[in-house]
């Protein structure tokens, strides 16, 4: 095996390990905040890749712009269903939050199936970003490099605005005990919309970066979020770091797969939450209750 | 706490209830007569899988999101049994049913320790384990899946090619079945489930240890699962990857949710009404439009949103919607 395929794989196995992390974060923000998991966090993912495609080729609105456009176009989207669909369940067993997400990603992937059929669609990697740098020991592409940079700086701002400034602060709150916080005058429903909106957009601004990668389909994250919930699962819930951490090394792991035993690389991660789930139950960051 | 519908009556074999029996037994009977045989053999697999669903989620609370690994997997060994063992149909059948439930066995030791969301989680995650298995092993032959499957003959008697000869024995397998599943819910046993899924930190200290009987509810569920996937591969023929699928698992779910969790018909009817809904939407022309304006969106759109209706709207399902009505008007 060459070196430059070696790092390659494990270069791919960063890329998905990114895509991993921002979904993660965005299940345990909304999980924190609605005990809602997500499951429709695959279906705004591919959301993401669409409307990218959608600005590029029936607005003619870039990649950049589509950056910054695409994650709030995908957050309102998910607001809205926040609106008008997740807020009559609070009160119910958790279960029908799943499963009403579950419903919600096959009627969204179904849509997009009956309009724009099942073959991927290719979205060109901006010029800025085209071309890459040798490095010696491999060439890097510079739009893999940027996201996995781009998608980092996400995950690590929004773990600060978590963790270390005011609205965060009253996000935690809220996670830990809404009734009390919302004694203090917090308006916690106006949160939950916004925090289930960021959980979204965070996935919608994966769906970007991956968009000039891997070919924008209908059916673009259904397997995704089914890896992602066995990441989370491996993480432990709980710890936003934990889950940033866990992805971009099972990411990495996976790529490893690749070059040493390819036909066990779709299932490694599965067979590594296999192993977590007995040795330590409860993940490698949860705490057990 | 999980709580969850207890539409579960206590059984009292009064008069009106043996009434129900003899109707529903008729009905069995009588139906390849007016409906079309191989349909409603395909139903009555999938209403014995969404019972055993039932069987795990109604009583004790646990939603599982990989059932179709069992179902999948059985069928694919039942199939294997048959076609390249040359195996009778009963030992095929057993086969299939035997490896759900070492698989049931394998998957719960894992699962059941974690509860709630987690458990629906690691059951999705375990049985994609199962589906991307089914890609790469030699002998479910990836996407081609196992066709031309023999069924053969009843206790070497009866061909099973005769299309009601097929239905009574899918017909007598379900009903195995579903009885065992009922007399199960109903039993101490049943009840003890209740007991755990009402109010899990009360069984524990009352002694019980929990996640043993959660365990087995989980494989004996599965166990069913597998019995209806081996019956369902072998009277038609077929196991296929959709069988193993995400998919698969999601609309097991809702035929169960949809029909009524935790009530005893409830799954069958779900089982009824979703079968007759995809078997009506496939044997549509290809360029079929509503009113000659719009093409219907795939079968997935529509699952989805009826998922969403049913969650929203009438979350007790067909039959629970109409039992609570019943004891409404009786003033129960």
């Amino acid at each position: 095996m060459s070196m430059q395929a070696l790092f390659g794989q494990l270069l791919v196995g960063l890329i998905n390990g990114s895509f991993y992390a921002m979904l993660s974060l965005g299940l345990a923000i909304i999980f924190g905040l609605l005990g809602i998991v997500n499951i429709a966090q695959g279906a705004f993912y591919m959301l993401g890749g669409f409307v990218t495609w959608m600005l590029l080729n029936y607005a003619g609105i870039g990649y950049f712009w589509s950056l910054l456009l695409v994650p709030i176009i995908v957050g309102l989207i998910g607001a809205a269903i926040e609106k008008t669909l997740l807020k009559r369940i609070y009160n119910l067993d958790h279960m029908y939050g799943l499963l009403l997400t579950f419903g919600i990603m096959m009627f969204i992937q179904g849509m997009f199936v009956h309009f724009f059929a099942t073959a991927g669609r290719p979205y060109t990697v901006p010029s800025a970003l085209t071309g890459g740098y040798n490095l010696g020991f491999m060439f890097l592409p510079k739009y893999r490099g940027w996201v996995v940079l781009a998608s980092l700086v996400l995950c690590l701002v929004t773990w600060y605005a978590i963790e270390k400034t005011s609205i965060g602060r009253t996000l935690r709150a809220a996670t830990e005990n809404p009734t009390l916080t919302r004694a203090f005058g917090v308006n916690v429903p106006a949160l939950m919309t916004i925090g289930f909106g960021i959980g979204v957009a965070l996935a919608g601004a994966a769906g970007v970066l991956a968009a000039p990668i891997y070919p924008v389909s209908p059916l673009m994250g259904a397997e995704l979020i089914i890896t992602v919930f066995a990441v989370v699962v491996v993480g432990g819930m709980g710890s936003i770091m934990g889950a940033i951490v866990t992805s971009l090394m099972l990411g990495l792991l996976e790529g490893l797969t690749k070059v040493v035993y390819p036909q066990g690389s779709n299932m490694v991660i599965f067979v590594i939450m296999l192993i977590v789930l007995l040795v330590r139950p409860a993940g490698l960051f949860g705490r057990e209750r | 706490m999980t709580h969850l519908p207890d539409t579960v009556t206590t059984p009292t074999t009064s008069n009106h209830t043996l009434i129900w029996y003899g109707l529903g037994l008729i009905a069995l009977l009588a139906a390849p007569f007016l409906f079309y045989p191989v349909f409603l053999v395909k139903l009555l697999c999938f209403a014995l899988f969404a019972c055993a669903f039932n069987l795990l989620l109604g009583s004790c609370g646990l939603l599982s999101f990989g059932h179709a690994a069992f179902f999948g997997a059985a069928g694919y060994v039942a199939g294997h049994a048959a076609k390249e063992w040359g195996l009778p149909f009963e030992l095929a059948i057993l086969c299939g049913t035997a490896s759900a439930a070492v698989l049931g066995f394998l998957f719960g030791y894992v699962s059941v320790r974690r509860s709630g969301l987690q458990f629906a989680m690691i059951t999705l995650a375990l049985a994609q384990l199962i589906y991307f298995l089914a890609w790469q092993l030699p002998f479910t032959h990836a996407e081609d899946g196992l066709s031309a499957i023999p069924r053969g003959k009843v206790l070497g008697l009866f061909d099973l090619d005769n299309i009601m000869v097929l239905y009574y024995t899918t017909a007598a397998i379900f009903l195995f079945g579903f009885i065992a599943m009922h007399r199960m819910t109903n039993s101490t046993f049943g009840q003890l489930l209740r007991a755990i899924r009402d109010n899990e930190p009360r069984a524990i200290s009352l002694g019980y240890e929990v996640n043993r009987y959660k365990l087995m509810a989980f494989v004996l569920s599965a166990t069913f699962a597998g019995l209806a996937g081996s019956t369902k591969a072998i009277a038609l023929k077929i196991a296929a990857l959709t069988d193993v699928h995400w998919a698969t698992s999601g609309s097991v779910i809702l035929m169960t949710l949809l029909g009524g969790l935790g009530t005893l018909l409830g799954p069958v009817v779900g089982a009824g009404v979703v079968q007759a809904i995809e078997d009506h939407l496939s044997s549509l022309p290809a360029d079929f439009a509503v009113f000659g304006l719009f093409r219907l969106p795939p079968i997935t759109a529509i699952i989805g949103a009826i998922f969403i209706i049913c969650i929203l709207l009438f979350r007790r399902g067909i039959v629970g919607e109409i039992q609570h009505w019943l004891d409404r008007r009786s003033g129960k």
